[in-house]
């Protein structure tokens, strides 16, 4: 094949040259929050380790260890890996398991969705497991109720999936800040989710039961059970162009939009209260990058605990209410979170 | 999200803006903005007839 040949075969059919990939921290090189965790599936939604990628679980016994994993193709150097740790054959009608990444309103508005210019979207992923199995890739559309489905296969191989939706002229994204989009990686589910027909041609209303094929497997039903996921990518149109590698620091720049952790402790404080007038002290905190929304900031402190006063997307700050002292009031820790 | 109480904060008889609630048995102190996902579960705990609690 020729070089100009492989030069025309990955270029975009739609959209930028760079910038393609709407998804955050596709290559799984960024967890703040921690590099494993276990026990998982008690929760209903959390952000357990990898930034911006959200483990929900509902009514089951089966759990998991969700870490960052040094398995990877050619060209990663890290993946998300699940593991199963408990499995479980009862299936409650509301059980589930999804991995989930989710998407602000302002970012989608190159897919023309709800318009008569829509264009489709591609997502493409490298993805392995212990066995053959099958899961459904869905894009739920929150803002005018809509989704679709389509379902892939694992083999105990690295393999690149490709899964083009198609477009959606029902129903524009809102041009705002708020969930418009979720990438469901559906692992289990009950009947409520696949009693019905699996909704995979075209974007619909969202019928619960029309989310997941009956046939899938089920992550749950062995501890023998292991899902990796790399390479993850979703861009415009009918094409999936090489993954988008970025600069790590980009990449983190883009996860502190959604979550902030100072990774400090009582030897090695985050801040020190200042003195602000004869009868206060405050502490001041501007984030790194503006982030989506005014985060929920949870801090734990010595020596004066702050009050929190009128935060925004852009700046944190908390008085204390006592003057200084011989001894420093100071936050062992910052954790600022603005995930949907 | 299960959420337990929600009371208003203020700090030297002004509004925070922030309140603090008990969410899935950790106390957050949530700011009052709609697009924050914690808030926002708050805001559907009160039209099911929940209320805050003033502030102390």
């Amino acid at each position: 094949m020729s070089n100009a040949r492989k030069l025309a075969d990955n270029l975009p059919r739609e959209g930028s040259l760079s910038g393609r990939n709407v998804l955050i921290n596709g290559a799984m090189n960024i967890a703040q929050r921690a590099t494993s965790a276990s026990g998982v599936g008690t929760n209903a939604g959390a952000y357990h380790t990898l930034d911006r990628w959200k483990v929900y679980t509902n009514n089951t016994a089966g759990r998991l260890t969700m870490s960052q994993s040094s398995d990877a193709p050619s060209g990663f150097v890290n993946s998300l890996k699940f593991d199963c740790t408990t499995a479980t054959s009862s299936a409650a009608a509301d059980t589930a398991l999804i991995l989930i990444t989710r998407f602000e309103g302002q970012d989608l508005q190159r897919f023309g969705k709800g318009t008569s210019a829509a264009k489709e979207f591609t997502i493409s992923f490298y993805v392995k497991g212990d066995a053959n199995a099958t899961y459904g890739c869905e894009l739920v559309d929150h803002d005018n109720s809509r989704q679709i489905t389509k379902q892939f296969s694992v083999t105990t191989t690295w393999t690149r999936v490709v899964i083009t939706f198609p477009a959606d002229t029902t129903g524009a994204f809102d041009d705002d800040n708020n969930l418009s989009v979720s990438l469901n990686f559906w692992l289990h589910a009950g009947s409520n989710h696949n009693g019905g027909t699996l909704n995979s041609t075209s974007w619909a209303a969202n019928v619960t039961a029309n989310r997941v094929s009956s046939s899938q497997t089920s992550f749950f039903d062995s501890t023998n059970r292991e899902f990796y996921l790399t390479g993850v990518q979703l861009e415009v149109g009918n094409k999936a162009t090489p993954f988008e590698h970025e600069p790590v620091g980009v990449t983190l720049n883009k996860c502190l939009r959604y979550y902030f952790e100072s990774k400090t402790s009582s030897s090695l404080p985050y801040d020190y209260a200042t003195q602000y007038i004869s009868t206060h002290r405050f502490y001041k905190h501007w984030y790194n990058v503006p982030m989506r929304a005014t985060p929920t900031v949870t801090t734990t402190s010595e020596g004066g605990a702050p009050s929190h006063y009128n935060p925004n997307e852009y700046h944190w700050k908390g008085y204390v209410a006592a003057a200084a002292s011989a001894s420093s009031a100071r936050l062992t820790s910052f954790v600022a979170d603005a995930e949907f | 999200m299960i959420i337990t109480s929600v009371q208003h904060q203020k700090f030297e008889d002004k509004d925070t803006n922030v309140v603090k609630a008990t969410i899935d048995g950790v106390e957050l102190q949530v700011p009052k903005d709609s697009a924050n996902r914690h808030y926002a579960a708050i805001l559907e705990w009160v039209a099911e007839g929940n209320t805050i609690a003033e502030a102390d």
